[in-house]
């Protein structure tokens, strides 16, 4: 059963890519992915919150009494939520207001929790940091897919850069909240159809 | 019994470690959040009021207590003289505050610019106030003393047409930062000095 560290990161990436194989935390990939540039952002925040929530709760695995482990995870987890938040004000203003109450709902991603649960509670340091960054990794790669996909039929830029000259009609369906579903959908059938083959 | 013990004891030692660490990291990041909060929300009203300026007026700014009240004022420094700042007044618009800054040379007791901030307005009507440079520069080279007025009511600001009460707000803003001026001017003067 015992896989190596790398199994364990990779699995992140492809296997158990979260919105795409778990689907989960559907929340921020719907809501922040009007572009590439706030997708790799909120992912960036939750590999770094993942990460870290992932030692914590592994180093402290013998410790949490399995009735309040929940609560105790909650509590890991919103800390190092309130930790970015307060980062990213302090250093990339214009991208926190652009993500806003985003950040705070890190706190109730699935995703965080899951791996905590699933995954840290049971498992090593290391084994936990491969798990988290791999996790979040896919995360931030999915958030980042979605986000340009969107950006760039959307509004017709890719980091707020025009790539189809002035000339090009933007397709605002994609960054308005049904284009998302839409998006989300039509990669979820492709990675499927990729996967089953 | 024990695992009830147990369970208060993790979940409190828990809580209050995160609790401190957080109040750490406050600590830490409190200054560089209010300025970075000062340069994308205020920043461009206070670069446009003091602009020429040879300083950075964001770095270069100093509190003074009025009542219960801290008041932040930026310094604007011109041809080597530190004899500008720029400050917040508040007045009430069509659809809430309306906050404002207003720039006033200390040399002369002049209003050197004027700039809406926060609001709350029409979108396109009301919103005009800080769009639209024609209403704000009515204010440029005005004297601190009168309150100011928009025309139908005696003064003589025009008023935006179809935003009689949001312009009649930007007034009442900037009386009211002529007032704090009034009031704190010996103050202002006294703490400008280490500027120069």
């Amino acid at each position: 059963m015992a896989k190596s560290i790398t199994q364990e990161f990779v699995k992140g990436l492809w296997d158990e890519i979260p919105p795409f194989r778990l689907v989960l935390g559907l929340c921020p990939v719907l809501a922040v992915t009007k572009s590439v540039e706030n997708g790799l952002g909120m992912g960036v925040a939750v590999v770094f919150v993942l990460v870290c929530s992932n030692i914590l709760v592994s180093l402290l695995r013998n410790i949490i009494p399995s009735k309040v482990r929940i609560a105790c995870f909650i509590v890991i987890i919103a800390t190092f939520v309130i930790v970015v938040e307060l980062l990213m004000q302090a250093y990339t203003y214009p991208l926190f207001l652009k993500l806003g109450i985003f950040i705070p709902l890190i706190v109730v991603n699935c995703v965080l929790l899951g791996r905590a649960e699933a995954f840290a509670y049971k498992n090593g340091v290391i084994a936990s940091i491969a798990d988290g960054l791999g996790i979040g990794i896919g995360f931030t790669i999915s958030l980042t897919a979605l986000g340009a996909l969107r950006e760039v039929f959307g509004s017709g830029t890719f980091f707020g850069i025009s790539v189809f000259g002035p000339s090009f009609q933007p397709f605002t369906f994609m960054v308005e909240a049904p284009g998302a579903f839409v998006c989300l959908g039509l990669m979820l059938c492709m990675m499927n159809l990729a996967g089953n083959k | 019994m024990r695992e009830i013990i147990k369970m208060i004891v993790v979940l409190t030692v828990l809580s209050s470690f995160s609790g401190g660490l957080l109040a750490a990291i406050r600590g830490g990041t409190k200054e560089k959040i209010e300025y970075q909060q000062l340069v994308f929300v205020k920043g461009p009203a206070i670069r446009n009021i003091l602009e020429g300026c040879s300083n950075d007026p964001i770095v270069d700014r100093f509190k003074i207590k009025d009542g219960d009240i801290e008041r932040s004022f930026f310094v604007g420094v011109f041809d080597g003289k530190a004899n500008t700042v720029a400050f917040e007044g508040v007045g009430k618009g069509f659809g809430g505050d309306i906050g404002l800054m207003v720039g006033v040379s200390i040399d002369d007791d002049k209003i050197i610019g004027m700039g809406v901030t926060t609001h709350s307005e029409t979108p396109g009507i009301g919103t005009k106030a800080k769009t639209d440079p024609k209403f704000s520069n009515q204010f440029k080279g005005l004297a601190v003393v009168e309150p100011y007025k928009i025309k139908p009511d005696g003064g003589g600001i025009d008023a935006i047409s179809g935003a009689t009460v949001t312009s009649r707000g930007v007034c009442v803003g900037v009386t009211n930062a002529a007032e704090i001026y009034k009031r704190l001017k010996p103050q202002i003067a006294d703490k400008i000095k280490e500027f120069k």
